[in-house]
């Protein structure tokens, strides 16, 4: 039997097999079932799908879903920053701990986090106590989304600027000391400049991750519309309601808007790496 | 290693500074709501804590939740050993198009993923009317759940173990199929052993999701209370009735998942790296 031209000879076995049962189940579970997604949305017409996409509803569910989950990965991008360099560089009692504990909110199913986000943020809860009297309200406003959005967020900017602290060349580091830096100036010009593809990557990813959240955020945000209701919740809000096709559209808007967002990722990923390597050559 | 640590050694004000931030940071973010969960499990006592395991209900949402766990891992599994055998062992056309729409289900949201189910076996889906006509439920019954929790783990096994089988070249096999080995036995006796920890570690991770999934199984479960209430949607239904201690009891169950999920982790990238010291840390900082 002649050899399929797509692939090179191996004497290894199976490769028809295995194959094929991998793209079979990948169809039937992924492919297929995200392929009618689209075609909802192509059965939908223009003008209905931009009426249910552009309704002040939506907007204001987008505007808060978009700016809470910035402002999330950007206080984790920060703080994720210093987490990640104390873990990498320091060695302090109950390091390895932290570190282990640092993957929490994989972990954590995101209805836990999500009731004891609101048990602690409420006003009656520990930290909503000493929030309240200084008029400021966390649990059932947009500071409660953007609160859930930052605990689920976390690992991703950590683990991602690990490896790219691990990695700094400490003769670099060495020769700019040498050359008269402070550690300041080291930290602005040397490593900044080193670890700033990954923090970027790392808040990417987490803002991507905080789009389509929803379990943690569906129990602190109280989910009022037009004010404290995000994009996945007006989701399934419409699906309450049978209304197939408006949810269809709300979650193509955001699906394609994760995809562009991904993409970027690997879209930066390749330059940073490609500018990186000339520069090094 | 370092011939001049001094140069890369930050002034003490600042370690003991940045440290700080640290651990006041983690405290805050992760370890008081982990803790939260256990106190209010407990504020009523012991007694009330044990008491709502008793309710009938959140027995079946635990049973349920272990069904639906006990199919969609296997399920994926078997994926991620076929994929990842297909994807490191042969090289063909399009394999990266393959390994990125793997990684797919990650990047889409969990609403979305339990929507897409309802859009084709939902009572206006696409097989809505046909499988009406049969009986057959899958929209808020439990294959709905299964489905939708197979969704999102999907990819978990398969990541950890392409990169992995990639990186170990070959020679392995080809020797045993050489010496005359089936392709079964040198799957069996030379492959899997060698991959054995990252395949564990990709289980572990996969059955975290499985168990803790919400946003798709939400969507496509209906919420029928004992039928098709997983753990977690059971939490939700006991918070949202404002009984705080048992909705806190179930979910210290699945912190307590976490937390077995967090050590097993650890233990099994230190095993890892062990094994493996060829493999680049990095690979094996990759999440979701």
């Amino acid at each position: 039997m002649r050899m399929p031209r797509f692939r090179r000879s191996s004497v290894l076995p199976g490769f028809g097999l295995t194959l094929g049962l991998a793209v079979f189940y990948l169809s039937l579970i992924v492919l297929i079932p995200l392929s009618g997604l689209f075609l909802k949305t192509a059965t939908t017409s223009w003008h209905r799908f931009w009426e249910t996409v552009s309704d002040p509803r939506a907007l204001a569910a987008y505007r808060l879903t978009f700016g809470a989950s910035f402002v999330g990965a950007a206080v984790n991008a920060v703080f994720g920053f210093v987490v990640a360099w104390t873990l990498v560089r320091y060695r302090f009692p109950g390091r390895r701990i932290l570190d282990a504990v640092v993957d929490l909110p994989f972990a954590l199913p995101t209805a836990v986090s999500g009731i004891a986000l609101t048990a602690l943020y409420a006003p009656n809860g520990w930290i909503g106590k000493l929030l309240a009297p200084y008029g400021i309200k966390a649990a059932f406003s947009p500071l409660g989304v953007a609160i859930a959005l930052t605990f689920i967020g976390l690992p991703f900017v950590v683990r991602t600027l690990q490896p790219a602290i691990q990695d700094l060349d400490a003769g670099m580091e060495e020769a700019a000391s040498t050359l008269g830096a402070t550690r300041f100036q080291t930290f602005r010009q040397v490593i900044f400049p080193f670890v700033f593809p990954a923090a970027l990557t790392g808040f990417a990813m987490a803002f991507a991750r905080a789009l389509g959240e929803y379990g943690s955020v569906v129990f602190i945000s109280g989910n009022m519309p037009m004010r404290t209701e995000i994009s996945s919740l007006l989701i399934v809000a419409k699906l309450e309601q049978y209304d197939y096709a408006g949810a269809t559209s709300i979650a193509v808007v955001m699906l394609v808007a994760s995809f562009l967002l991904l993409l970027g990722i690997n879209l930066s990923q390749w330059w940073f790496s490609h500018r990186l390597g000339r520069s090094g050559a | 290693m370092n011939p001049n640590p001094l140069a890369r050694s930050d002034p003490r004000w600042l370690r003991a500074l940045l440290i700080a931030v640290t651990v006041l940071f983690l405290g805050l973010f992760l370890f008081l709501p982990l803790l939260t969960v256990f106190l209010e499990a407990l504020r009523k006592g012991v007694g009330a804590y044990f008491t709502s395991f008793r309710d009938p209900a959140a027995r079946s949402a635990i049973w349920l939740t272990l069904l639906t766990a006990g199919i969609a891992v296997p399920c994926n599994l078997v994926f991620g050993l076929v994929a990842s055998w297909a994807v490191a062992k042969f090289e063909f056309k399009g394999k990266n198009v393959l390994i990125t729409l793997i990684d797919l289900p990650f990047a889409v949201s969990p609403v979305i993923s339990g929507l897409i189910y309802v859009l084709m076996f939902g009572a206006q889906g696409w097989f809505g009317t046909w499988l009406a006509a049969h009986h057959l439920h899958i929209i808020f019954a439990v294959p709905g759940i299964v489905l939708a929790t197979i969704f999102v783990t999907f990819p978990f096994v398969a990541r950890e173990l392409i990169p992995l089988m990639q990186e170990q070249d070959t020679d392995e096999e080809y020797a045993a199929i050489s010496l005359g080995a089936s392709g079964w036995q040198t799957f069996w006796r030379v492959t899997l052993p060698n991959v054995k920890w990252a395949l564990l570690y990709g289980v572990v991770l996969c059955n975290a999701r499985a168990m803790g999934e919400f946003g798709a199984v939400s969507v496509v479960s209906g919420h029928i209370r004992g039928l098709t209430n997983t753990m977690p949607l059971h939490v939700e239904i006991l918070y949202n009735e404002y009984n705080f201690v048992a909705a806190f009891a179930v979910a210290s169950l699945l912190a307590l998942l976490a937390l077995v999920t967090l050590i097993a982790k650890t233990v099994l990238e230190s095993r890892i790296r062990t094994e493996v010291p060829a493999l680049d840390a990095s690979a094996l900082e990759t999440i979701r």
